[in-house]
């Protein structure tokens, strides 16, 4: 087989293609999930993970009406789809499950689409299983690798272990982990943007009382950071990790331990029965790094360890490790993180 | 056929039996070893039970009924002994192969016959089980039934008199309420609440409580799975264990990684 750099050197095309026929077969329909009216960043991630597949590659955007999505629109069209569907509601302005599921599953029955992606966030959790029990096929979450058009590889037991299946089902419906697909960039060539009115729009649903936060949100930020028991109380936690986190632009974490002790919301909380996060950066303040935590943020691409024992377990898979007092390590790297800012 | 007030509800809650979550798992060749390993309930499952438990002691006479169900190897009717024990009337075990692996699409799919059997006014599930982590399980169901659903509750409030339940669900960045008409269906997040513990004496009455046995054909499911497991793996291990001495080398390798 080729070597690395070989590899590399190929264009783009023939080292997303699997075989002539598979090119020729696979018609992938991806879902690009908008917030207000833009695209979320990992709706990028999903393009990347669609092109994969290989063959043709079309982007979905719905909405309450055309306006409400037309910047999310003019950037999806941008970046290297083949075409654009967009469809449009009253009932769809929300992308709650009830009437966006049968839309989906509607447009992938009569489009003849193979396979069908979105990102493994909070949407997609919640609207691909109810498409997928509409179509009655067997969804792949949270896919990490495709191998090639019916073979995804995915993580099991918390990331612990990664699994590969092949996919017996004629439409491939999966949702994609967004830190493992680089995000796909906008270029010249714009798709063709076909707008309807949806069809087949399911009962309209209430929804009210959307509380939102000003801090980017845990599962989907690019900058975390985390307090754990070694922060000692709730009032340490807010005056040294929130400052950390303002200073980084990070959303805030916390591990099992901060959580029961009252630190910090159930929300919050980074591990195995809490939230699994892939952050470009992630901060570990206070924090011993037990396997269950572990599992909850491994995957990391930079992890910095601030702890007093320098026989904490996080050290082992901390890429930046500073064995320090945290109340007075905290405030300082808070000063110098907005001197370096600067 | 007893006369019924027309406020009287039931719940169904359907469990896991999964790894114990304090298990740090092996990987072997045949995939994750699974023998002779701790199992326990799956934890969002626990929050389930523990919910169905609590919106009764509010409701009080309006919930008529929680039952818990399984499908799973034979030990599966030990996690519906612990849900019987927390307070739930009777169980439904639905007992497969010891080795079968029963994929959500199918669970879903059994699910909706025994809500067709079982007739449950609210369906609360976990909103994924900790080991396959499909989270998928919940939405299938409300697909195939037609019925609403608020996956990741973190609060959930039931009016029996007017067959309504609102519910608060976790969604990134925020929450988002959603009130539905009964029959619906709620999975479960890890906020919601507390799960009590099983105490001695209540886990000696859940031993008398009605345990119904049923087969793959009872509940007219093809369990085939759909995904054929190529193979499994260990993630790759992470080089980590780089110390520094000072915040100023923390800032300036941060800035030499490029985020900062």
């Amino acid at each position: 087989m080729f070597s690395s750099a070989t590899r590399t050197a190929l264009p783009r095309t023939a080292t997303r293609a699997f075989s002539a026929s598979a090119r020729a077969k696979a018609e992938t329909l991806v879902f690009l999930e908008t917030k207000g009216d833009s695209l979320v960043p990992s709706a990028a991630n999903a393009i990347t993970a669609a092109k994969k597949v290989g063959g043709k590659v079309t982007g979905l955007i719905i909405g309450k009406d055309e306006a409400s999505v037309k910047p999310a629109v003019d950037r999806a069209k941008k970046m290297g789809l083949d075409a654009l569907l967009v469809r449009t509601s009253p009932a769809l302005e929300h992308a709650l499950a009830e009437p966006t599921a049968p839309v989906f599953a509607e447009l992938v029955k009569k489009g003849g689409y193979t396979h069908f992606a979105a990102g493994h966030s909070a949407l997609g959790k919640n609207l691909f299983p109810r498409v997928a029990g509409l179509l009655e096929v067997q969804q792949i979450s949270d896919v990490m690798s495709i191998q090639d058009e019916n073979t995804f590889t995915r993580p099991v037991y918390a990331g612990n272990a990664i699994s590969t299946v092949k996919s017996t089902d004629s439409i491939k419906l999966f949702t994609v982990r967004a830190s493992t697909w680089e995000p796909a960039q906008e270029g010249d060539k714009e798709a063709e943007v076909d707008v309807k009115e949806a069809e087949n729009v399911g009962p309209e649903w209430v929804s009210e009382e959307l509380v939102k936060s000003e801090r980017p949100d845990l599962a989907t930020a690019p900058t975390v950071v985390s307090g754990g028991r070694g922060v000692k109380s709730k009032e340490a936690f807010d005056e040294t990790i929130i400052p950390l986190a303002d200073a980084l632009g990070a959303a805030i974490g916390a591990s099992r331990a901060a959580v029961d002790s009252g630190y910090a919301d159930n929300s919050l909380q980074v591990g195995q029965t809490g939230k699994v996060i892939a952050p470009n950066l992630y901060v570990a303040v206070g924090i011993s790094g037990a396997i269950q935590h572990l599992a909850g943020m491994k995957d990391s691409k930079t992890i910095v360890a601030i702890n007093k024992d320098a026989d904490a377990p996080i050290f082992q898979v901390a890429d930046i490790g500073l064995v320090a007092d945290l109340f007075e390590a905290v405030p300082e790297l808070v000063k110098k993180v907005e001197e370096a800012k600067k | 056929m007893r006369p019924t007030p027309p406020s009287w509800l039931k719940l169904l809650v359907p469990v896991k039996r999964t790894v114990d979550y304090a298990v740090k798992i092996r990987v072997g060749p045949k995939g994750v070893e699974t023998k002779g390993v701790k199992h326990s309930m799956n934890p969002f499952d626990e929050i389930a039970v523990e919910e169905a438990v609590r919106l009764r002691e509010k409701a009080k006479d309006a919930i008529e009924k929680i039952t818990v169900v399984s499908i799973g190897p034979a030990k599966a009717s030990e996690v519906l002994r612990t849900a019987l024990a927390m307070g739930a009337d009777d169980a439904i075990h639905v007992e497969t192969a010891e080795d079968q692996v029963v994929e959500p699409l199918a669970v879903a799919k059994a699910l909706k016959e025994l809500v067709g059997t079982e007739s449950p006014d609210l369906v609360i599930m976990g909103k994924q089980a900790i080991d396959d982590d499909s989270s998928q399980v919940g939405g299938m169901l409300a697909g195939m039934l037609g019925w609403p659903q608020a996956n990741f509750a973190s609060k959930v409030d039931l009016d029996a008199a007017g067959k309504q339940v609102t519910v608060s669900r976790e969604i990134d960045g925020g929450l988002e309420t959603l009130k539905m008409q009964l029959p619906a269906i709620v999975t479960t997040d890890l906020r919601l609440n507390q799960p009590r513990y099983a105490s001695l004496p209540n886990i000696m009455k859940a031993k008398k409580k009605p345990m119904k046995k049923l087969k793959p054909e009872d509940v007219k499911a093809d369990f085939t799975p759909r995904l054929e497991t190529v193979d499994v793996k260990a993630p790759p291990p992470r080089q980590g264990g780089a110390k520094v001495e000072s915040v100023d080398e923390v800032v300036a390798k941060l800035k030499e990684a490029g985020v900062l």
